[in-house]
């Protein structure tokens, strides 16, 4: 018998235990797994972290991205260069060229148009905007502006405001925009939509009308040339308006010595004559005889 | 016997749990060479509505992933001698057939051809509880065998019920649910040594496997080589191999009886070597080149160089004719054939209605062998190959392959055996008060 613990000179293929054990264990599906993800996984994480625990390099890495973005941000390609502005006046032009702030050129990846456009449009006479970038570094703005439709007095002066009522500009003198009309009043700003339908309603008197006031902030009054006024109801003045004009039209009411027409009451128009003309309505009385 | 009830149940267990994870390796322990497969299960083969077996006789349930093949050491006769040389092939053998598959292997059924198998035919009667036979029915008949005394030291390897009979209708292969009055069953019990067993199961588990089934080789060399209308007939598989030579006899698509004679290839390998003074690889060279059983006259002046590494130039470059290499190796085969004609002699082969023989194992592959097989067993001599599986690499399909290929199939659809079947319950005795109430109820 060969020794039983002596080495065998003959090559046996068989593997150690050592290796059989570790063959199984590598085709393990856990393992294979942990091994073809888990390690390069775990050695990317190691190697990053070890990287940014310096704070040296971690400022070095961002100040490189830093550059990076610049340089490639700042491309020719990107650059908007001017801006052009379509729809507007010179005046809002330069207003809005003042509320926008840009110094050119600039980055088209540093111009957040929605912003841009909210700000144009919070301009007072901007109606509404559209803002993009022209291929060839322009910034094209293309701007609706509001049109004025009446003149507003107020205690702070005269201002302009668009048929929906929004502020659309300060006014120095009424002269400047004789074509249009005048409201005047407290909160008569709010009701433009009823004014100008009042205004229109009053085309036959367009010769006599000064503008409408607003009394107490709820009914206006339509005031004429002579001191004349018509007072008009909360409720549907210009059906109240269309009466006095068809009683203007019968019987020239308006164009007698009258110095109120009060229609406040539907039921109950009333007017009040000039004291001049009381005075001759009693002296005609008393000669016809007519009193007590 | 409940010990091995039980064990062989955990085997079953741990069968049905490698099927579930689709994987198992398949081990053949030879005596020349352990064979390594590795199946995946892809899903449960199917057999066809008529019951017929389909194509790749129902087996394209799995596939082979891994193939490996190992020369064997420490293995003599089909029994483990050296623990150590065989724990190291059978390492060899599966770390390559893994390594083929890329997948690890926990369970492995393994089957073996020594051991001194012994075939025992069991039946038994009963009375049925009922009208219909019913699976604790079946179990309830089996237990109702009577085992023999087999004797200390043994072991059972397979209790297969090959017959059943229900009244006066035998023949039945499965008779759940039919109706009758008496159930007896024919029983086909094995026995091998209980050591050969045991050392084989720790080879094993040194590394690191668990066990899932084994087998013998005689019944699953049978399985592949035969084909169906063989099994169904009957028919002998003679599995040829290094060192024993297993012999199988299926009828009815049952192994009916199962032995081994101790001789095989190596001792005709051993006679050469002997008998012409040369290494034992030298002459299991010139017996796998040049080997025969036949002598003709053209082979007394075909001159075969011996060889030899003695250094003497002249001992080294000695010939034979192959009329003497035949002469030294027919005197073998003849022996072993007669010994297995024996065998089959005592076990009734003559009775059967088909006698067809069937070689296979790797000696099967000797020139002229099944000319003298059928002079010397009968005329119905083939040479078998085992069955195609899926997978199975070319240099696998060979006849010594037919050992692992029918333990796949066998891995894939095992055979009912007894302890398939639940223990019956008048065994336990917690359900005595059952049989209490049924005497109740039968006697008022």
């Amino acid at each position: 018998m060969r020794s039983v613990n002596g080495r065998t000179q003959r090559s046996d293929p068989a593997p150690s235990r050592l290796n059989y054990r570790l063959q199984r264990w590598m085709l393990t599906p856990g393992i294979r797994l942990a091994l073809r993800v888990g390690v390069p996984f775990c050695v990317c994480f190691a190697l990053g972290s070890a990287f940014l625990a310096d704070q040296q390099r971690r400022d070095a890495l961002n100040m490189f991205i830093v550059q990076l973005r610049a340089s490639i941000q700042e491309r020719p390609e990107f650059m908007v260069g001017l801006m052009a502005i379509d729809g507007a006046g010179s005046s809002l032009s330069e207003d809005i060229r003042e509320v926008v702030g840009l110094d050119f050129p600039v980055s088209s990846f540093d111009l957040d148009l929605e912003e841009l456009r909210q700000t144009i449009i919070g301009l007072d006479p901007v109606k509404s905007a559209a803002v993009r970038i022209r291929p060839g570094g322009i910034l094209q703005v293309d701007v609706e502006e509001r049109q004025p439709a009446v003149v507003w007095r107020s205690r702070s002066g005269l201002a302009l405001l668009d048929a929906g009522g929004t502020h659309v500009n300060d006014l120095a003198e009424r002269g400047l925009r004789p074509e249009l009309p005048l409201i005047a009043g407290k909160g008569a700003d709010k009701h433009v939509p009823e004014a100008l339908a009042l205004i229109a309603a009053a085309q036959p008197l367009t010769d006599r009308l000064r503008g409408l006031v607003r009394i107490g902030e709820r009914r206006w009054d339509l005031v004429l040339d002579r001191g004349q006024r018509v007072l008009l109801p909360e409720e549907a003045p210009v059906r109240a308006l269309e009466r006095v004009l068809a009683l203007n039209e019968v019987q020239d009411l308006l164009d007698r010595d009258v110095s109120v027409v009060d229609m406040r009451l539907g039921p109950r128009p009333t007017i009040r004559m000039t004291e001049a003309a009381v005075e001759d309505w009693w002296k005609i009385r008393k000669i016809n005889g007519y009193g007590q | 016997m409940t010990d091995l009830y039980h064990s062989q149940r955990a085997m079953r267990q741990m069968r049905r749990q490698a099927l579930q994870r689709g994987v198992i390796a398949i081990l053949d322990v030879g005596s020349s060479k352990i064979a390594c497969l590795v199946l995946r299960f892809d899903g449960t083969g199917k057999l066809s509505e008529d019951n017929s077996i389909g194509s790749l006789a129902g087996q394209s349930g799995f596939r082979v992933i891994g193939a490996a093949t190992t020369r064997s050491r420490g293995v003599q006769f089909g029994e483990v001698t050296a623990m150590q040389e065989t724990e190291r092939a059978i390492r060899t053998a599966l770390q390559a057939a893994q390594k083929m598959a890329e997948i690890r292997v926990d369970h492995v059924i393994a089957c073996f051809s020594g051991a001194n198998p012994r075939s025992y035919g069991l039946d038994a009667t009963v009375e049925l509880e009922g009208q219909v036979v019913t699976e604790a029915e079946i179990a309830r008949v089996l237990a109702a065998c009577d085992v023999p005394d087999y004797g200390a030291g043994r072991e059972v390897l397979h209790a297969q019920p090959v017959n059943f009979a229900l009244d006066n209708r035998s023949g039945l292969i499965d008779p759940r649910g039919q109706l009758g009055h008496n159930l007896a069953v024919d029983m086909h019990m094995l026995t091998v040594d209980d050591l050969a067993v045991q050392n084989l199961v720790h080879c094993i588990k040194r590394c690191d496997l668990e066990l899932a089934g084994i087998a013998s080789s005689a019944y699953v060399s049978g399985i592949s080589a035969l084909v169906e209308d063989e099994q169904e007939l009957g028919a002998a598989c003679i599995d040829m191999g290094g060192g024993t030579t297993s012999i199988s006899i299926f009828l009815k698509k049952h192994m009916i009886y199962a032995d081994c004679v101790r001789m095989g290839g190596d001792h005709i390998t051993g006679d050469i070597s002997m008998g012409l003074g040369v290494p034992m690889a030298n002459a299991e060279r010139i017996k796998t080149f040049c080997g025969g059983v036949h002598a003709t006259g053209a082979d007394d002046r075909d001159m075969i160089d011996i060889g030899g590494d003695t250094g003497d130039w002249e001992h080294d470059r000695r010939t034979v004719s192959r009329a003497e290499l035949i002469g030294i190796m027919r005197p073998r085969v003849e022996e072993i054939l007669e010994e297995v004609r024996a065998r089959l002699d005592a076990a009734g082969f003559e009775h059967l209605p088909s006698q067809q023989i069937v070689l296979t194992g790797g000696s099967s592959q000797i020139m002229g062998l099944d000319g003298l097989a059928s002079r010397i067993l009968g005329q119905q001599v083939r040479l078998g190959r085992p069955l195609r599986v899926h997978g199975l690499p070319q240099s696998a399909t060979g006849p010594g392959f037919a050992g692992a290929v029918g333990l796949s199939l066998f891995a894939a659809n095992p055979q009912d055996e007894w302890w398939d079947f639940e223990i019956p319950v008048d065994r336990y005795p917690a359900r005595s008060l059952r049989r209490a109430v049924k005497w109740f109820r039968d006697n008022w």
